[in-house]
């Protein structure tokens, strides 16, 4: 019981700590108190974001689109990566384009995507697409190199031929490594998803960002801050937890 | 002969030298015959067995089974391999199926026949399990059931024992056998283990490296029954001794 209780405890103190810190940082700055608020103050902005329902409202907003653009740049990188797993040869000429693109921070595409589609849901969906695209596509097609021979040399065997093979087979046996390309994406877009909707877009938790500077509330871009660390916090645990029950049901690892 | 193998030969690359694993080898095999290909590392016997399975090309020479060339792999002729080639994802049961799904058969007709073979090979009662949770032995009994399972008519099997405790690999031979036997398959069995190929063999086939050749063919006169201790099974094991320069008087190093 106490061991299942020590990450907890672990947990608490970093977080007290770390109060600790910003408030000592608070009573040793000689900065405005409304530029560079306490604890307690960001706390009580966030009690006032809640009450109004902006909170919600713009959570809502962010998760849609962190939804829309995550799950579609996860579903075509795999597809894509299954297939260019499968064609080393013309992979080897899709690489090179792939590794000169992947470089390039999303938000660099910023003012081309706003450009192209004006500002609201779609700069930050694409920037959410761009930024889990590519190591969700190089993983798929290198875990697709990587599949043990014997299970091809298997499914040959027993006439087991596309698209049963890729299904079947190719898939099931590259997924723990895909599933470690789509883990670290995850991070990456939230982090884009912040970016992408200070710049394009007029709602969501990036905005609340640009908005509480704007009308000079360091207290609620504190607030909101924390709020994106704890939502990136919360969905890496719920992938997390996916990722252990998918694999418990691919083979008893646990 | 049912499988024919002619003049077969094929080498390899390696540090710029030519490995000849395989030089003019030719064989018959019988079709319900269990032959065993006996030899050290190196004397092309896994190489004969993956181009009689299909999976390699001969680069002189031709192998035919039952009249027909052999070009690529196929469920009539199953490997068995020695790390077992099962799914990790899938249970015992949906590991016995794999062979069965590319086939137009009901659903429940093929859980029927899996079913049947995984009682054959002893393993009623673990068809939910994955393999991670069996032993090495229970493991290669799946593929075996697996194999079984589309009724092939050639059953290849690649040192399907060599990673198998000394005990294990006693109590699948003694399986193997009456299970062929019952079947009736034709096998072709890999192995470096003289004992195992005595004990299982109708004809043995002892081969050697450099080049990869077949030095002689053995009869095997043990009928269906066979006895580890025996004397007429440990005369035959002699003489195998003596093909490999093994016994005692001459005191070689073996040299493999």
């Amino acid at each position: 019981m106490l061991k299942k209780l020590r990450p907890v405890k672990n947990c608490v103190v970093s977080v007290a700590l770390l109060i600790l810190v910003w408030q000592i940082l608070f009573q040793a700055s000689r900065y405005d108190a409304a530029l560079f608020p306490s604890p307690k103050m960001a706390f009580f902005a966030l009690i006032e974001m809640i009450k109004s329902g902006e909170l919600l409202r713009h959570l809502q907003t962010s998760m849609t689109r962190f939804a829309a653009g995550y799950l579609t740049a996860v579903l075509t990188a795999v597809v894509l990566g299954l297939v260019l797993g499968r064609l080393p040869k013309l992979f080897q000429y899709v690489n090179p384009a792939v590794q000169l693109l992947r470089p390039i921070s999303p938000t660099a595409w910023m003012p081309f995507i706003v450009l192209l589609f004006g500002i609201g849901d779609v700069p930050a969906i694409v920037i959410i697409f761009i930024a889990a695209f590519f190591p969700v596509l190089l993983s798929t097609v290198a875990a697709v190199g990587n599949i043990d021979p014997i299970y091809l040399k298997i499914s040959k065997n027993y006439g087991i031929a596309q698209p049963a093979l890729t299904w079947k087979v190719i898939f099931p046996a590259a997924f723990p490594q895909i599933a470690n390309g789509i883990h670290l994406a995850l991070g990456t877009a939230w982090i884009f998803l912040v970016a992408g909707e200070m710049v394009g877009a007029q709602s969501g938790l990036g905005y609340a960002i640009i908005d509480a500077r704007n009308n000079i509330r360091a207290d609620v871009l504190l607030a909101t801050i924390l709020v994106i660390g704890v939502i990136g916090i919360l969905l890496d645990g719920l992938l997390r937890l996916i990722e252990k029950q998918v694999l418990k049901s691919w083979g008893g690892e646990d | 002969m049912y499988i024919e193998v002619k003049n077969a030969s094929k080498k390899y690359k390696q540090g710029g030298k030519d490995i000849v694993v395989l030089d003019n080898v030719s064989l018959d095999v019988e079709k319900g015959e269990f032959v065993c290909l006996l030899g050290p590392s190196g004397c092309g016997k896994s190489t004969l067995l993956n181009v009689l399975a299909g999976f390699e090309k001969l680069e002189g020479g031709s192998v035919a089974i039952g009249g027909v060339a052999v070009a690529e792999p196929s469920p009539k002729r199953i490997t068995i391999f020695q790390n077992y080639g099962l799914l990790p994802w899938r249970s015992v049961l949906k590991n016995v199926l794999l062979g069965l799904e590319p086939q137009k058969l009901d659903q429940a007709e093929k859980v029927r026949i899996a079913q049947k073979y995984i009682d054959l090979v002893g393993l009623t009662g673990l068809e939910k399990q994955h393999p991670r949770r069996l032993s090495g032995g229970q493991q290669q009994r799946v593929s075996i059931a697996r194999g079984l399972a589309v009724n092939p008519e050639v059953i290849f099997m690649d040192e399907p024992f060599g990673a198998l405790d000394a005990i294990t690999r006693m109590k699948l031979q003694d399986d193997i056998l009456k299970i062929s036997r019952e079947e009736k398959k034709t096998i072709v069995f890999v192995t470096h283990d003289i004992e195992e190929a005595v004990f299982l063999a109708d004809r043995i086939v002892v081969m050697m490296a450099n080049p990869g050749r077949i030095k002689s063919i053995v009869k095997v006169p043990l009928g269906d029954r066979r006895d580890r201790t025996g004397e007429d099974f440990l005369y035959v094991r002699d003489k195998i001794f003596e093909l490999f320069n093994l016994k005692a008087d001459s005191y070689i190093e073996y040299y493999i």
